[in-house]
């Protein structure tokens, strides 16, 4: 009895999380342009969609900058990660702190904060200054996710490996790092999805003429969503169900409790509190 | 591992965070405390106080309790739930929360227009069953309702997080100490989610309370929240002091979460 009380209560929520996903997706195949009123099954806005120079454009931009970002980001994170290991605990602490203020601060004071450093400095906003607000809040994302990892590392086999003749490179690229891949891995994918997703901060560094998915809705929001918008999305959320039931089954994505990546803010708070700083 | 120059692999994030981290916090509060010319006033925070932007404020502040409060009291049988029926919950719990992400945020919450309006998809069905219909869209329920939806993961993962790691001998034990399922719950589940639940509430709070896209996108323009009226100083009026003397008092509420988050966090560790 409980227990189908429990169901019926994760049933709900479910419906509650998806029903909007499932709306969509159907829109994306009604023939009716307006999203009022159902007028037949298309496929026209899936054909229409690869001929759509603006939002391929915006499409592109935004995985070249969600890739590049995540990439930079995951580079200076684990080099950052590494580094503390060898500080006083004083100034590890220190620097966790300032990592904390991305994750926690408003996106909106985020987003200003880095609009006017950019006015200030004179720079035109354009692709490099989104890119580098990326590059700023996901570096959190990798280093709330390598950290915890390196607390957990056992130290002696990297100095069995310095003892037994290896170049302090040469041991961590073949000692160090193979444990730390799989947090470095969920550090990037982490980082990949919350520049994928982000607006606020790009809203504000952006400059004209430039779109990513994300500020392309917003401004076609208030005159009405191009449906292949729609289309494109079914088939991002598509291909990642089809990723993630493929990723499931590899070990190598793994994490150290086993379980799949989450990927949002709190998650890594969370990690970040049970490691401590 | 004792060379000490090793740290200096840090320095490239350390100079990143201070260019791109305090500097931009710090040029937000020299606008904020500066007029147009560059000389120090205060009329840009002291301007909260105008009635468009204390209105705006303290609606801000009555969606983010409301979202908040809905928030946990969705977010925490939930949990409870999860940790108890299903098995391997952890990763079932990542599954439904991830894979929404994957799709545009913007877009989902544009969907639930759909969902709601006038000729929308529950009204279709409270039609078809011939039950009154009803009217949310661009009224305050609305926005609501999107702050719960958009910020719910939020609330659900670390109140989860520490439910799921009570011992359950401690559960065993209290009823075999003679506790009724609701006591069990009060003097027991509850005061250790506790951290959970508090890091739950800054991080739902913070971004119902500054949020301007939900109110946009599910208000119809008619209901400002004070994170409206500063995106609107930024990228309409390009009033960069106005704009940043807010953002200054939004910096307050989430320093003071800052703090709050700090806290708990450290009682959790120990």
């Amino acid at each position: 009895m409980k227990t189908a009380l429990g169901r019926i209560y994760l049933t709900l929520v479910l419906i509650f999380l998806y029903a909007p996903i499932a709306t969509l997706m159907i829109l994306s195949f009604n023939s009716s342009k307006s999203r009022a009123h159902w007028g037949g099954f298309t496929l026209d806005w899936y054909l229409g969609l690869f001929s759509n120079e603006e939002i391929m454009d915006a499409f592109r931009t935004t995985i070249f900058l969600a890739f590049l970002s995540a990439l930079i980001a995951t580079v200076l994170g684990t080099a950052a990660c590494t580094g503390m290991q060898f500080m006083k605990r004083r100034d590890r602490s220190i620097i966790m702190g300032i990592t904390n203020i991305p994750m926690l601060n408003a996106d909106i004071v985020t987003g200003v904060s880095l609009m006017l450093l950019f006015l200030a400095a004179r720079v035109s906003m354009g692709f490099t200054t989104v890119l580098f607000s990326h590059i700023t809040f996901n570096i959190p994302y990798v280093i709330l996710s390598v950290m915890p990892r390196y607390r957990e590392l056992n130290r002696s086999t990297y100095e069995a490996a310095l003892d037994l003749g290896a170049e302090p490179l040469y041991a961590f690229f073949t000692v160090v790092l193979p444990d730390l891949m799989g947090a470095i891995l969920s550090g990037f994918l982490m980082s990949f999805t919350m520049s994928l997703d982000d607006f606020i901060i790009t809203h504000f560094t952006q400059g004209p003429g430039f779109d990513t998915l994300s500020t392309k809705i917003y401004s076609e929001v208030k005159k009405g969503i191009n449906p292949e918008i729609y289309a494109l999305s079914t088939i991002m959320f598509l291909v990642v169900l089809l990723l993630l039931f493929f990723v499931n089954y590899k070990p190598w994505v793994k994490k150290p409790a086993g379980k799949i990546i989450v990927t949002t803010k709190t998650q890594v708070v969370v990690t970040s509190g049970k490691g401590g700083s | 591992m004792n060379n000490r120059n090793n740290r200096f692999l840090a320095a490239p994030y350390l100079i990143w965070s201070a260019g791109f981290i305090i500097i931009p916090l710090v040029m937000v509060l020299y606008y904020a405390f500066t007029d147009f010319n560059g000389s120090f006033t205060v009329s840009n925070v002291t301007a909260i106080i105008s009635y468009v932007n204390i209105k705006a404020l303290m609606l801000s502040i009555a969606f983010s309790l409301a979202a908040t409060f809905m928030c946990l009291i969705i977010a925490y049988p939930l949990c409870l739930i999860l940790t108890t029926v299903i098995k391997n919950s952890s990763s079932f719990l990542s599954l439904i929360f991830i894979l929404p992400m994957w799709m545009n945020s913007l877009l989902r919450t544009y969907a639930w227009q759909n969902i709601l309006e006038r000729k929308g998809v529950i009204n279709g069905i409270l039609a078809f069953l011939n039950l009154p219909l009803f009217y949310i869209i661009n009224k305050p329920p609305a926005i609501l309702l999107g702050m719960i939806y958009d910020f719910l993961p939020f609330m659900v993962l670390p109140v989860y997080n520490s439910v799921s790691r009570i011992d359950k001998d401690l559960l065993n034990a209290a009823r075999d100490l003679g506790a009724d399922p609701f006591e069990t719950f009060l003097r027991v589940i509850w005061p250790l989610s506790l951290p959970g639940v508090i890091s739950g509430i800054t991080m739902v709070f913070v971004p119902s309370l500054t949020t301007f896209v939900i109110s946009d996108i599910l208000g119809g323009g008619k209901i400002l929240l004070i994170g409206n009226v500063i995106e609107q100083l930024f990228t309409q009026d390009s009033d960069w002091n106005a704009g940043a003397g807010l953002s200054a008092i939004l910096m307050v509420f989430i320093v003071i979460s800052m703090f709050i988050t700090a806290k708990y966090d450290r009682e959790d560790i120990k």
